[in-house]
């Protein structure tokens, strides 16, 4: 069920989503976490999809933070908040409130957000698109555990790496590297049959993929060996290379959902590397709540001048 | 890779215990089926494989081979696959996942003591390795009624698929019944590790790969707010209850003379008790485990007068849920003289210091009022009340309530005063549901204990000598029944005969209805 409530508060949205669950008949819930999505009304459609699959996994209650821009001066001055909360079969498996502010308030969306947090629950806030340069420091990001930015919704991936690489504190995530978790395993798998030492490596990508120079920042800081980077025309991560002793390691992936890997001295294999949906890659994010240090090492890249050399 | 540059100590640099993204894949290995045509095959493993290669937890080059008296070719094998995992995967059907798996499906035509097909076996494993890299890794599973075990094993040792090439492993993988009795279970496994180390011989027990089983010991030894009651100075009994709705269907052949104590409480009973009154493992790895489950299923002791602390039982036809449904002893197949257990209650005692005088009552049965397991702790009356009677007339025993299946989840019972002026203390429950907290789709017992089997990771088996341990417990209660009386006859659809209510209203209990 649907409740629209214009120019309120905090307060009488709970009141709210407590009427909401009652007249659906479930007053308590297993939700495990509040998800804060912050975006624009042109990408919160697409948003709460993806958050609403994503509960099936985990249940959630989901605030969506709408900053809107009235289009006349009289109403910009005018500050005010709207809500549309809905329980039940609207919202996937948990609860969601479209929270819609203008004028003035939209500077303080935290004062609306913090008193709808689940109690004791983890908060994980969601920029599916303009996330701030340092979102730890936010206002929205600093009620999180966890803070979820996208390097593929922006205008320069590879110049805001570097700015995620500056602010990064603990608990930062990026889709671009969940992104690679099926490519990491597999190139992981590869190396438990190869069993030996990479001399060499190269990541081949369209030009400008976060996800790409990632990659390669993983690879050289596990594995102490330069890697190429190497453009080709996409789509995103085409093929990855690791130069060993008796020869390459390589998964390629031309296009669409099949790769091969072929091993030194092994015939080929068909391997199944799917470009994952954003609803899959959410799931996937909020399965582990602590902080992700292997991304900040690939983020900063420095942990191959850290670590002594391998074997 | 010869095996002779094999390095033990080689650590894969792209691993880390940090990186707790990356799943746990299973080495290059590869799974042999026989019996690959049964139901349990089609319904259960091929799909689990699947599964898992959908979630992307199986090697690159992981290799499927199957084992069956058909005339197939490997083609009509991975269309019969298809067909199964399109019916019954719980993950999304996705080409690309089925492209990578059906290159590695071959299938074996023959019978268990064809020579040549295993002949064929061995050439097909050796392909593989080469085609595929499986890396001469490869668990055997025995899909198939125990009496063609021998012949499965001595025609693997044979033909040297039981050997490990150095650096590889071979595991066996069976599945109950481990025997009749102590003596046939014996037998069965001095067979079996004839030609296989004990170590890699996995017996499943798909009740163990349930979340909510697993669940117990994370319940009892993560939290702190559990344990200290779960003793003898606050647990006044505990019932563990297996009931399934259906009747024994078309397994009249297996099911006749074994029944219900022997294909349920023996194994997935007493291992639910097992892990329910078990002391706290040194650490979660098998061996821990085994410990301290052995030390429980030896210190269970039988009740002395074994005529009135057992029920056993056999359903009569009646109407079950809106169905006319016939009896036990009128179904295809069945002896009408037959005295099998379709039902079957025991109480155990555990003589230990934390359980001593704590009756487990473990009942299990065919044609009951639904189906479900659950494990309930039962908790003693507060020692002292302040409410006067009829405040607390309402009130029962709080209880702790683990549902391992259907609705995993765990529910906990406790009195709370009735809104109003008067104080009145009624029942009231709080529930915690798997589904609702966690995922809609948590993995199916069998994707999780075959992927344990490739991975090596035997926590969640049961050893030899839990199996033994069991059936010196049941073989004393079986011989007691093959001599005294006849099975007591209850309604289909009702919650098993009356004498399991007496023998609980002897002790001054009775029984939940789950």
């Amino acid at each position: 069920m649907k409740i629209d409530l214009s120019d309120t508060t905090a307060s009488k949205i709970n009141k709210a989503l407590v009427q909401g669950r009652r007249a659906i008949g479930t007053p308590a819930v297993g939700m495990v976490l509040t998800m804060v999505i912050v975006t624009d009304e042109e990408n919160a459609y697409d948003a709460i999809k993806a958050a609403e699959e994503a509960s099936h996994e985990h249940p959630a209650r989901t605030l969506v933070v709408i900053k809107r821009h009235a289009r006349t001066p009289r109403d910009r001055t005018r500050s005010h908040l709207d809500a549309e909360v809905r329980v039940g079969a609207d919202a996937g498996t948990g609860e969601t409130v479209v929270l819609r502010m203008y004028g003035e308030v939209s500077d303080h969306a935290d004062s609306v957000v913090l008193p709808l947090l689940l109690p004791d629950a983890p908060v994980v806030v969601w920029w599916p698109v303009d996330a701030p340069e340092n979102p730890a420091k936010d206002p929205l990001g600093a009620l999180a555990q966890r803070r979820i930015t996208d390097l593929y919704a922006t205008e320069t991936p590879l110049a805001d790496l570097e700015v995620r690489a500056r602010s990064y504190a603990p608990g930062d995530t990026d889709l671009a590297w969940t992104r690679l978790t099926p490519w990491r395993s597999m190139l992981a798998a590869a190396l438990d049959q190869a069993r030996t030492q990479i001399i060499s490596g190269a990541v081949e990508a369209e030009a400008d993929n976060p996800a790409a120079e990632l990659l390669a920042r993983w690879l050289e800081a596990r594995l102490n060996v330069t890697i190429d980077r190497v453009v080709t025309a996409g789509p995103v991560v085409t093929a990855v290379r690791l130069g060993t002793a008796d020869g390459e390691i390589v998964i390629d992936r031309p296009e669409g959902p099949l790769a091969t890997l072929s091993l030194p001295g092994q015939p080929s294999r068909t391997l199944a590397l799917k470009v994952r949906t954003t609803s899959e890659l959410i799931a996937e994010e909020l399965r582990r709540l602590d902080q992700d240090e292997m991304y900040a090492i690939a983020l900063r890249g420095e942990a191959a001048k850290e670590t002594p050399s391998h074997v | 890779m010869t095996s002779s540059d094999w390095d033990w100590d080689w650590d894969n640099p792209l691993r880390d215990a940090r990186d707790r993204r990356l799943p746990r894949i299973a080495g290059p290995s590869g799974l042999v089926i026989f019996g690959v045509t049964g139901d349990l095959s089609r319904k259960k493993l091929m799909p689990a494989v699947y599964d898992l290669a959908n979630r992307g937890m199986l090697p690159p080059g992981f290799s499927l081979v199957g084992f069956a008296r058909r005339d197939w070719e490997d083609e009509d094998f991975a269309q019969i696959v298809h067909d199964s995992v399109r019916e019954q995967a719980r993950t999304e059907f996705r080409e690309e996942v089925w492209q990578q798996l059906s290159e590695g499906m071959r299938f074996i035509p023959g019978d268990f003591d064809d020579d040549t097909a295993f002949d064929r076996l061995r050439q097909t494993v050796e392909e593989l390795d080469k085609a595929r890299g499986t890396s001469g890794n490869y668990a055997f599973y025995l899909s198939v009624p125990p009496k063609f075990f021998p012949k499965v094993v001595q025609q693997l040792k044979k033909h040297g698929l039981a050997d490990a090439p150095e650096g590889s492993w071979r595991r066996a993988v069976i599945e109950k019944p481990f025997g009749r009795d102590l003596t046939s279970a014996r037998e069965l496994n001095a067979i079996v590790h004839d030609v296989f180390d004990p170590e890699q011989v996995f017996r499943i027990d798909h009740y163990l790969g349930k979340e909510t089983v697993q669940n117990i010991l994370a319940l009892r030894f993560a939290n702190q707010m559990f344990e200290p009651i779960w003793n003898r100075s606050y647990v006044d009994h505990v019932q563990i209850t297996m009931a399934e709705d259906i009747g024994i269907g078309g397994r009249a052949g297996y099911y006749d003379g074994i029944g219900a104590a022997r294909d349920v409480i023996q194994n997935h009973l007493l291992q639910l008790m097992a892990l329910t009154a078990m002391e706290e493992p040194a650490a979660f790895d098998a061996a821990s485990l085994l410990t301290e489950k052995l030390k429980v299923l030896r210190a269970v002791k039988l009740p002395e007068d074994l005529g009135a602390h057992t029920v056993r039982g056999q359903y009569a036809g009646a109407w079950q849920g809106g169905e006319k449904v016939p009896g036990y002893l009128d179904e295809d197949g069945i002896d009408p003289e037959s005295r099998t257990d379709t039902y079957a209650a025991v109480r155990l005692n555990v003589d230990n210091r934390r359980w001593a005088g704590v009756p487990f009552y473990l009942r299990a049965g065919k044609r009951l009022g639904r189906r479900v397991t659950e494990i309930a702790v039962v908790f003693q009356r507060a020692p002292h009340s302040p409410f006067d009677s009829t405040a607390t007339e309402e009130l029962g025993q709080n209880a702790i309530v683990i549902r391992v299946q259907p609705d995993e989840g765990m529910t906990v019972r406790f009195g709370s005063k009735v809104p109003g002026t008067s104080m009145e203390i009624r029942d009231v429950t709080m529930d915690f549901a798997y589904g609702e907290s966690f995922t809609e789709s948590s993995p199916e017992a069998y994707e999780r204990l075959i992927l344990d089997v490739l991975l090596g990771d035997a926590n969640l088996f049961p050893r030899h000598q839990e199996v033994e341990e069991s059936w010196k417990i049941l073989d004393p209660i079986e011989e007691y029944w093959d001599t005294h009386g006849r099975p007591a006859r209850y309604a289909s659809g009702s919650w098993g005969p009356e004498e399991a209510d007496e023998m609980l209203a002897r002790d001054g209990r009775s029984w939940r209805r789950p």
